[in-house]
């Protein structure tokens, strides 16, 4: 069997499995799958709300993505992606809400500033981990908490001992009349468009600059890497400090385009540890990543329509880790593909 | 091969079966009468429709309003959508539209933004949230005065704490929880003003380990009663006040209760309970009350309807016997002149400076 064919073969086989035993649950339960999975279907495409819906689920996927992901292909295991993106979240709706300014600067400054707050965010772990070899896993999880906390006490402080900040200006707004139209308020919003953006950068720096090469040097072997005349320490700064940047603007396509503020969080989002799952499903590779946030978002979002069919939500969730389960083994699947194959060759 | 072909077919039958299905109870639905064809829904924040508090309060409400008029839990009836994050609220609200409702609630502050969006978004059909305002004239706000259930908390801690120590475990610093804190510090205060309310916000609704640290630290510090308004977090505060009414079956430790009866949490074995009484937010009486107004034609959109002692909107939950004769006259007194006005409960706290 070729390459190319088992590469397609191993997701689509994982996906299907993935919803037969999820199938077997339902019965088990006593719901119907057929119906569920055409709610599900109809809950990702059923109409332009619900694509909208999905696209808007799918956007901040993406950059929680490629946060993990780039962290990822230089060495580095960014688990703190969740407080990045919180900190982003909170830098876009205060400039949003606290400048007046035109459109065309106002809109990419807040979304700057997300990055720039994700950036600093992951700046410290990057720099304990560089300077002091402080296990970046160990600080980034800690962040997470500090962000929440901190975000929680600036979002009190600034609304004076409310629960919200107020809302952004229509200057800095992702979202649009002719989407909201068009998909029948489904607050689906011009994110997309910055976080295909953000998908064909990873790409570029990665593969097709020196400081790429040197980022995935370093990942690779920091002894070689240091060897061969390259700045690791540097370079472990700059992949957390882009990887941050990219999990701000997660946060930024929360507060401009889903939310439009931020609220006191009582939990962490999630976006952010979903987002090493997605990274994982797409091999760390930026296209692999996008494909990877598709899945995830989807399911995540066509699910919310089958509880309209009778499913609980708990029988729901077991279906959509099932799901994700079977396509994260997809190594198994490959390993039998290969038997398999092997077999028909012998013969 | 001839098997495979079969199920296939079958699988096609089914799924042309379920859709053509749904095509139809759609247009059945469109087609009735809204005013004899009334329909409601409500939508959960984080918490659960059992998370024996006032998500489950609304949805018992819901449910009992459905079965007194007859209706069914489905399109068309009652029925209810969970939410598992913030980002949930606005499609489940959506989705609920979707399927032509009549009257859909939004339960919790959490959700007054996302109520607010949709309502503007549907001017057509009718919304209520319950614990914040939204302004619409599709939308209805339920708020209570927590304060006053509170206060009478605060005069039945007072009258059984011993060593004139008293705990309050809040949830988030929001202005929900400070009306319940400023009413037991009040009624507190109303019985015995020299008695010491240590206060502490612990910042989450659902950490029930946090919950119990803190009524640890209170109780080791001599309190003998906690009040809690703190959700799920709550339930920590009553498996630390457990344990020690077990060790010791004398110890003179107290807890009291939160938005539903709590009385069951409290349970230590057959014979001793540490829940003193419950102050009960009745969501409940207040979704019935929207719903049949709506039901009527007169939906009180865009007003605030604000329930307390006086409508039941607020109420102290049995104490099975443990709040002697005594104190529950004093409780009633001053239920009473709550409920007429003589005495004006404060919303906040003043802030030490």
């Amino acid at each position: 069997m070729s390459n190319k064919l088992t590469n397609i073969l191993v997701p689509v086989i994982s996906v299907i499995l993935g919803l037969l035993v999820g199938a077997i649950v339902m019965l088990v339960s006593g719901y119907d799958p057929v119906q569920g999975y055409i709610a599900l279907w109809e809950g990702i495409f059923g109409d332009m709300f619900t694509i909208g819906g999905t696209i808007r689920q799918i956007t901040p996927y993406i950059l929680a993505g490629l946060a993990v992901a780039f962290a990822f292909r230089t060495g580095l295991f960014n688990i703190g992606v969740e407080g990045q993106l919180i900190m982003g979240w909170l830098a876009a709706a205060y400039v949003g809400y606290a400048f007046e300014l035109p459109a065309i600067i106002h809109l990419p400054l807040a979304i700057l500033a997300a990055a720039l707050a994700g950036a600093l965010w992951a700046f410290i772990p990057g720099l304990l981990k560089a300077k002091l070899q402080v296990h970046e896993v160990i600080v980034t999880i800690m962040m997470n908490y500090i962000a929440l906390h901190v975000a929680n006490a600036v979002i009190q402080s600034i609304s004076d001992s409310g629960e919200k900040t107020p809302m952004i200006h229509e200057s800095a707004s992702l979202r649009s009349t002719f989407l909201d139209t068009l998909t029948d308020y489904s607050r689906m919003h011009y994110g997309i468009v910055i976080a295909l953006i953000m998908v064909v950068i990873m790409w570029f720096i990665l593969e097709k600059t020196k400081r790429g090469f040197e980022l995935k040097a370093v990942g690779f072997n920091q002894n070689a890497s240091e060897y061969a005349g390259m700045n690791v320490k540097s370079n472990i700064i700059l992949a957390m400090v882009i990887s941050g940047a990219f999990a701000g603007l997660a946060g930024a396509m929360e507060a401009l385009g889903t939310f439009g503020n931020i609220t006191v969080q009582a939990g962490f989002t999630g976006i952010g540890f979903d987002g090493i799952a997605v990274a994982l499903l797409g091999a760390n590779a930026p296209f692999g990543v996008l494909l990877g946030a598709i899945l995830f978002g989807a399911l995540k979002f066509g699910s919310l329509n089958m509880p309209n069919v009778g499913i609980p939500v708990e029988i729901v969730s077991i279906i959509i880790a099932l799901v994700i389960f079977f396509v994260a083994s997809g190594y198994i699947i490959r390993v039998l593909l290969e038997r398999l194959s092997k077999k028909k060759e012998a013969k | 091969m001839k098997k495979r072909k079969f199920g296939l077919a079958l699988s096609v039958v089914l799924a042309a079966g379920t859709l053509l299905g749904a095509c139809g109870s759609k247009d059945d639905t469109t087609k009735g009468d809204k005013e004899d064809n009334f329909s409601l829904a409500m939508v959960t924040d984080l918490g659960g429709v059992d998370d024996k508090s006032f998500n489950q309060s609304a949805w018992e409400g819901i449910q009992k309003f459905g079965k007194d008029n007859g209706m069914k839990k489905g399109d068309g009836g009652y029925d209810y959508l969970q939410s598992a994050s913030s980002s949930e609220y606005n499609t489940n609200l959506t989705n609920m539209n979707r399927r032509n409702f009549d009257l859909i609630f939004g339960v919790g502050y959490l959700m007054a933004d996302a109520v607010k969006e949709v309502a503007d978004q549907k001017p057509d059909t009718n919304f209520s949230i319950i614990d914040a305002t939204v302004d619409a004239p599709n939308v209805a706000s339920i708020l209570f005065k927590e304060q006053e259930g509170a206060f009478l908390a605060g005069v039945a801690a007072a009258s059984v704490t011993k060593s004139n120590k008293i705990g309050f475990v809040g949830g988030i610093d929001i202005p929900v929880i400070n009306r319940f804190h400023a009413g037991f510090v009040e009624g507190v205060k109303a019985v015995n003003p020299d008695i010491k309310v240590d206060v502490q916000y612990t910042g989450a609704f659902d950490k029930a380990e946090l919950g119990k640290t803190t009524a640890n630290r209170m109780f080791t510090t001599g309190v003998d009663v906690i009040f809690h308004a703190a959700g799920a977090t709550g339930n920590g505060v009553f498996t630390e006040a457990k344990e020690r009414k077990a060790k010791d079956p004398n110890a003179n430790v107290w807890v009291i209760g939160v938005d539903a009866d709590q009385y069951k949490e409290g349970q230590v074995n057959d014979k001793t309970n540490v829940t003193l009484t419950s102050v009960m937010k009745r969501v409940d009486v207040a979704v019935q009350d929207v719903a049949k107004q709506a039901k009527e034609g007169k939906f009180p959109g865009g007003e605030t309807l604000v329930y307390g002692l006086s409508d039941n909107g607020m109420a102290l939950a049995d104490s099975h016997g443990a709040i002697s004769d005594e104190t529950m006259k004093k409780i009633d007194d001053f239920a009473k002149q709550i409920a007429d006005g003589t005495i004006k409960v404060p919303e906040k706290v003043e802030k030490k400076k």
